[in-house]
């Protein structure tokens, strides 16, 4: 029996917040350092988990399966497939910078980091799922200690709107996407929950093109589908830094994945009727997005809704249903989610020291910020798709599939590229250079040590993808064959 | 020997009223509190463990006592549910001033718990009535134990002047009941029973009016903030869990093996009520101010969704109640014994007493976390566990508005325990001087809360041995 990998990856972050709970309060730093011994492990094993995945064969890999209750099908069955590999391998990178970042929480840190890693645990529990109650199970897992997380330790002003706006809305998405499941489960007449037995199923015409948009657009609410997205932005920046990082990071991906898997995968007929909807607003999304980013002068709405404009690229991905396409989605969510990430750290970092995040107000950060103005350039040269970087090898994929399928539409929203170079630029400029205003001499401190391994780690990451896309390439396009024998080789 | 073992535990339960009693006049007034609580609390136990071991129902259901009661699991597994909510609650009563030290509040709760045990087995009209009155009557006087308190005095008075005239309506239907039939026995009588008349309707009415009152159904659900408001709020605990899971064996019981000749009929009628109670109960829920008629209302919403399970009139269904019901009995005992812990020392029930729990007390705040989290239906806990069973029974009998409407509430649901999730642990104390007034630790609630917590965890992870019990109620029943 080989070593269960996954079950570990999953229970990892639990066992680390049930232990960090047992600490005294009072040992903050204890609490710290067996946070950050807990996520590295994580990272190593996720790190293990990707690079050991054999994307020559493909499918679904390491896998492990214990029947949980026989009587309803339950099981937990735990694989990952190359579009979830990445995946892991992200919510690995993103615990650890998070936790790193995290490290000047003095507010109850112990409840902060407990509460982080029963997110955590069930990000990667939802990415390795291959039971479907077992999806939903984790699912909420994921949703609930968010409320919490920006409640407790959000930003003052919105903190309690936001949180609550992002529970209810993220709650009803699932459900509503539960009531879907469970009547796939019924109309099954497999009697299983196992996903890999439903992929099989083929599902009455009718029934597919009813019930897919329940199951698609529930998960989609948390992949900040238009017009659903309106709760991410909001939540984003009410978030502390760790937090937004997570949830722009992992958690937006989470709701795109989980519509991939449970509504395009189960339901392929059904997502070829609804492709040409997803396509429209996820055109939206992207056109839209970048043009509220544009006008905003909150430094992190600005991140906020450039995450909306980016999210609509991966959905944009899926709605082409070609192979190139969804290649290019499945390594969007990842390049975003290190790219969004690495916004937020830096965001956080900028208001920290100059409690501000007003655009107007602040200026010249490269002076005392070195290193967080270089880590932001770089993203920004991701976000807006500079070859060389991770972006470029996401975004160009999608471009060809789109093109492939509707070349009017892949035009309209090349448009965004131009408007995301805009706005990034601008809050470069207006942020990091010019002359800094006069309150802040002498008052920003240099980031701390942690910071700059965060800031460091993802920048190498998303510059070691560009350089070399076969460090991904391989992974997602294994995962996007078993996609596309399911969807009939469309 | 055999014959006495399917009353085992209610013989024993009454050996151990009878202890409290005897031994309580020879206990001096400063050890009463610990001996009456750790007595009652360990004998209940103690017979919850000797039933578990020796008074194990047979494979095939059987009649006993001449045809009284049904020796089977349905019965069993609510029995043993009962207990293990009498023990919890025992615990709470003992730090409740006016009750904890008084005898008779244990022997009132152990009686009650008698007749529970009653209800749940009976199979026989004349016993039904009699376990549901045992049931009652010790509760009525626990709801107004408090005597210098007028609220607990009123609450005591409201809940007898209710449950006396649902009795009545009961009592109604069960004369029909016989008159139509000539039959007392349960069992007996379902053979008997028509198929479709408006008589039979308007029986099958009367009493579901009896037994909406004991699971605080809409729309006779009224009673239930102001007598858990008003009465110690470790009885109210009991009268939301152990009393309306009574309530629910003999609804299932009635419903399933009675009446399912009209069940196209009452499956409409208990869905339409269902949907009623959870929008009423939570939309209530939503503006009130006082954590214990919060509590009341959502419990009131929790009947809703434990109806939907019985609606669904399958196996699943059934199984899938039972399970809800063991899952909610653990999670609001373990709402209501932080309130009562609490309460103790805030000194009063306003959710304002909840600003800054968490930094005055981390742990009590945690288990606050799970319990309402459970409650809200989150996993893992044992409250999410418990709603996806349910709904995907009503989903497979082909009941989808239902089953959304539950999702509908549940999703109003969150928004409320949340809204107190928030207080605790975002809010601050006025002056924000939270670690000048910590939350002082006794040890019968921190056993209890312990217990119950772990067990909403375990109930919600490993949901698979919970389920087959619940499953062998069902089994049962069909």
């Amino acid at each position: 029996m080989q070593f269960p990998i996954l079950s570990v990856i999953v229970f990892t972050p639990m066992a680390a917040a049930l232990l960090i709970l047992l600490i005294n309060s009072e040992r903050k730093n204890e609490i710290r350092v067996t946070a950050l011994a807990a996520a590295t492990f994580a990272l190593i094993l996720s790190l293990w988990v990707y690079f050991t995945y054999d994307k020559a064969i493909g499918g679904y890999q390491f896998l492990e399966k214990y029947n949980w209750m026989p009587m309803l099908g339950i099981s937990l069955h735990l694989g990952v497939d190359g579009m979830s590999a990445p995946l892991v391998l992200l919510t690995g990178v993103v615990m650890f910078t998070g936790v790193l970042i995290s490290w000047g929480i003095d507010d109850r840190p112990r409840e902060f980091f407990a509460f982080l890693f029963i997110l955590a645990s069930g990000v990667f529990g939802v990415f390795i799922s291959l039971d479907l109650f077992m999806l939903f199970f984790f699912y909420e897992i994921a949703v609930f200690p968010m409320y919490l997380l920006i409640a407790i330790w959000g930003w003052v002003k919105t903190r309690e709107y936001a949180a609550m706006k992002l529970t209810l809305y993220l709650f009803i998405g699932s459900v509503v996407s539960l009531v879907g499941a469970l009547v796939m489960y019924w109309t099954s007449g497999l009697h299983t929950f196992d996903m890999l037995a439903l992929e099989k199923a083929a599902f009455p015409l009718a029934f597919q093109k009813i019930w897919f948009p329940f199951v698609f657009f529930g998960f989609a609410v948390l992949g900040g589908i238009f017009p659903f997205h309106n709760w991410s932005p909001d939540g984003h920046v009410a978030a502390p830094t760790a937090v937004s990082m997570f949830h722009a990071g992992v958690l937006m991906k989470l709701g795109a994945f989980a519509a991939l898997r449970v509504g395009i995968m189960l339901l392929p007929e059904g997502a070829k009727l609804w492709a040409p909807l997803i396509m429209g607003l996820a055109l939206v999304n992207i056109v839209y997005g970048a043009f509220i980013a544009m006008v905003q002068t909150d430094f992190k709405y600005i991140i906020g809704f450039s995450s909306v404009s980016h999210m609509g690229l991966v959905m944009m991905g899926f709605s082409t249903m070609t192979p190139i396409g969804m290649t290019g989605a499945g390594l969007q969510m990842f390049s975003h989610g290190v790219m969004t990430a690495l916004f937020f750290a830096a965001v956080g970092m900028v208001y920290d020291r100059a409690h501000t995040r007003d655009i107007p107000k602040l200026g010249g950060m490269v002076k005392p910020l070195p290193l967080v103005a270089i880590a932001f350039i770089i993203g920004g040269l991701v976000s807006m798709g500079m070859p060389g970087l991770s972006g470029f090898m996401a975004e160009f994929p999608i471009f060809m599939g789109i093109w492939q399928v509707r070349p009017i539409v892949a035009i309209i929203a090349a448009v965004s590229i131009v408007i995301t170079a805009a706005y990034i630029m601008l809050a470069i400029r207006r942020v990091f250079f010019g002359a800094m205003p006069v309150e802040f001499e002498g008052h920003i401190g240099p980031i701390g040590v942690q910071d700059k391994v965060a800031l460091v780690f993802l920048c190498i990451i998303m510059i070691s993808l560009g350089v070399f896309p076969s460090l991904m390439f391989p992974w997602v396009q294994a995962g996007v064959q078993h996609l596309m024998i399911l969807l009939g080789g469309a | 020997m055999t014959t006495i073992l399917p009353i085992l535990p209610e013989i024993l339960l009454l050996a151990l009223g009878i202890l409290v009693l005897v031994l309580d006049p020879f206990w001096k007034e400063e050890n009463r509190r610990l001996n009456l609580g750790w007595l009652t609390a360990g004998g209940l136990f103690l017979i919850l463990g000797i039933s578990l071991v020796i008074a194990r129902p047979g494979a095939q259901p059987v009649l006993v006592f001449g045809g009284m009661l049904r020796d089977d699991w349905l019965g069993f597994v609510f029995k043993m549910f009962f207990l293990f909510g009498a023990a919890i609650t025992s615990l709470f009563l003992m730090d409740v001033e006016g009750a904890g030290r008084r005898a008779e509040s244990f022997l009132l709760l152990i009686s009650a718990t008698l007749g529970m045990n009653l209800m749940a087995s009976a199979a026989d009209l004349v016993m039904l009535y009699l376990a549901i009155e045992t049931t009652s009557i010790p509760l009525y006087i626990l709801a107004g134990f408090l005597t210098g308190d007028d609220k607990s005095t009123e609450s005591g008075f409201k809940y007898m002047l209710f449950g006396a005239l649902t009795s009545a309506f009961l009592l109604y239907g069960f004369s029909l009941l016989y008159g139509f039939t000539g039959q007392t026995s349960l069992y007996a009588l379902s053979a008997s029973f028509p198929t479709f008349s408006l008589l039979a309707l308007g029986i099958v009415f009367l009493v579901l009016v009896g037994l909406s009152f004991k699971i605080s159904f809409f729309p006779f659900h009224f009673w239930a903030p102001d007598v858990y408001e008003g009465a110690p709020t470790p009885v109210a605990g009991f009268l939301s869990t152990a009393s309306k899971a009574a309530g629910f064996a003999v609804v299932l019981r009635l419903f399933v093996a009675v009446f399912p000749s009209l069940a196209a009929n009452w499956s409409m009628i208990l869905a339409i009520l269902a949907a009623l109670t959870m929008t009423v109960g939570n939309l209530i829920a939503l503006t009130q101010k006082n954590i214990k008629r919060m509590l009341a209302y959502s419990s009131i919403a929790h009947a809703g969704y434990a109806m939907i399970g019985i609606v669904a009139f399958s196996q699943l269904g059934a199984a899938s109640t039972v399970f809800y019901l063991i899952a909610y009995i653990l999670t609001n005992l373990a709402a209501f014994g932080i309130v009562t812990a609490f309460g103790r020392v805030a000194g009063s029930d306003d959710m304002k007493a909840y600003y800054g729990l968490s930094r005055r007390a981390p742990g009590l705040a945690l288990m606050m976390l799970v319990a309402f989290l459970s409650l809200a239906g989150m996993p893992p806990f044992g409250g999410f566990v418990g709603k996806v069973f349910v709904f995907t029974a009503a989903i497979q009998q082909g009941w989808i508005w239902l089953a959304v409407v539950g999702i509908l509430n549940s999703i109003v649901g969150v928004y409320y325990y949340m809204t107190v999730l928030k207080y605790v642990y975002l809010y601050r104390m006025e002056g924000e001087a939270e670690e000048k007034h910590p939350v002082p630790r006794s040890k019968p609630y921190a056993i209890a809360l312990t217990v119950l917590t772990v067990g909403i965890l375990v109930i919600g992870i490993v949901f698979a041995p919970w389920f087959n019990l619940a499953n062998s109620t069902a089994l049962s029943l069909f």
